[in-house]
């Protein structure tokens, strides 16, 4: 029985262990990966003490920072079950069950999916979620990116260089991010804009040669070799089904990252915390290991 | 006989870049080729590896796709 394992090690889950750590609790980590979305941040330039840091950068700096302490980290684990029991919590991940008297949960925000056939089989086989990574591959190629804002608009203005075709599958009228990129990518002679219009189905053979759109209730096929999807995030919170969530999905957190649920805290971007932020949820990740913390000194187990 | 280790990655990757210092931490030699402007090296890996997604790292010839640091460490035997 731990006093508190923490899902998650982003900015909120690692700050909470160096916090839960310098109270000396019994606590466990238990995670996908180590840094969340942090990483993606290709230059960070509001983290007070870094005037310029890389998100990979500051991800390692998290990493280091938690590592000077004994912090039992289980990578590759992430949670799928959070059952209450009497006066305890059970956690559950593909290797083991868990058992803790207080949980934090700081599972951060996944990419948003299409939800359209053909997408799961052309994952990285010519659809990919990250444009900045794949990008490059499709030198020469003609691409789609589905989505209308800031990130789509990154994609298809760095994808301009590079492609012969960009076209940008808008499911609105009009699309939205910063002006100065929208102009850039409305006035490119090679980026197609296609607004009102939303992709039902990635097709190929072994790698994707084309995708369907239904605009004005008729389908068109576009041949494309490449599917960028940027059309947001969504909260990591489909294993929290005891805690109250918002209409996104997140999780609904107080001033002291309490959720509807007594001793299941929360933190960082799965919560419905206003502004999602690296240093925001540093701070509430060390909030709500003090809160967990005070909460465990004030009941007896 | 020490593995060959061929790493086909993007400059602007982040998992590219941790899998690369995932590497050099343990002391492994490896061998990097940048396929956002290798054509040749980007085709080569599409083909090994039927898919579009980087990091690539070859082992001898044994793939992993992505930063799969668990899989990676037991294909090197790094504990």
């Amino acid at each position: 029985m731990y006093d508190l394992i923490i899902i998650g090690a982003g900015p909120a889950g690692i700050t909470a262990a160096v916090y839960a750590a310098r109270k000396k609790m019994d606590f466990l980590v238990l995670t996908g990966d180590i840094g969340g979305q942090t990483i993606w941040s290709s230059n960070v330039e509001n983290y007070t003490g870094y005037q310029f840091i890389t998100g990979v950068e500051l991800a390692q700096k998290f990493e280091e920072h938690m590592r000077q302490y004994k912090i039992s980290v289980r990578e590759n684990e992430p949670v799928i079950s959070l059952e209450k029991a009497k006066d305890f919590f059970t956690l559950t991940t593909a290797k083991a069950v868990y058992q803790s008297r207080t949980v934090i949960i700081a599972s951060g925000k996944r990419s948003r999916e299409l939800g359209v056939a053909g997408e799961k089989e052309f994952r990285n086989k010519g659809l990919t979620y990250c444009a900045t990574c794949d990008g490059p591959l499709f030198s020469g190629k003609d691409v789609a990116i589905v989505g209308n804002g800031n990130s789509a608009l990154d994609a298809a203005l760095q994808m301009v260089r590079i492609s012969p075709r960009v076209y940008i599958i808008n499911k609105v009228s009009s699309l939205s991010g910063d002006a100065v990129m929208r102009e850039k990518a409305i006035s490119a002679k090679n980026i197609t804009v296609i607004n009102d219009a939303t992709v039902t189905e990635i097709l190929g053979d072994k790698l994707v040669t084309k995708i369907r759109i239904k605009r004005n209730r008729s389908l068109e096929e576009i041949p494309v070799q490449g599917v960028f999807v940027e059309i947001g995030l969504i909260p990591n919170s489909d294993f929290a089904s005891l805690v109250k969530k918002n209409d996104l999905g997140e999780l609904e957190v107080d001033c002291r990252n309490s959720t509807s649920v007594e001793g299941i805290f929360a933190a960082g971007d799965v919560t419905s915390v206003p502004e999602k932020q690296i240093i925001i949820a540093a701070g509430e990740g060390a909030k709500a290991a003090l809160s967990s913390f005070r909460y465990l000194a004030g009941h007896k187990f | 006989m020490a593995s060959k280790i061929l790493v086909y990655s993007t400059p602007t990757c982040p998992h590219c870049i941790r899998l690369k210092q995932f590497l050099s931490e343990n002391k492994v030699d490896f061998i990097n080729y940048d396929v956002s402007v290798d054509r040749e090296k980007a085709d080569e890996m599409i083909k090994k590896s039927g898919q579009m997604g980087v990091p690539v790292t070859d082992i001898d010839g044994q793939l992993v796709i992505g930063f799969d640091k668990e899989q990676i460490k037991s294909v090197l035997g790094l504990t």
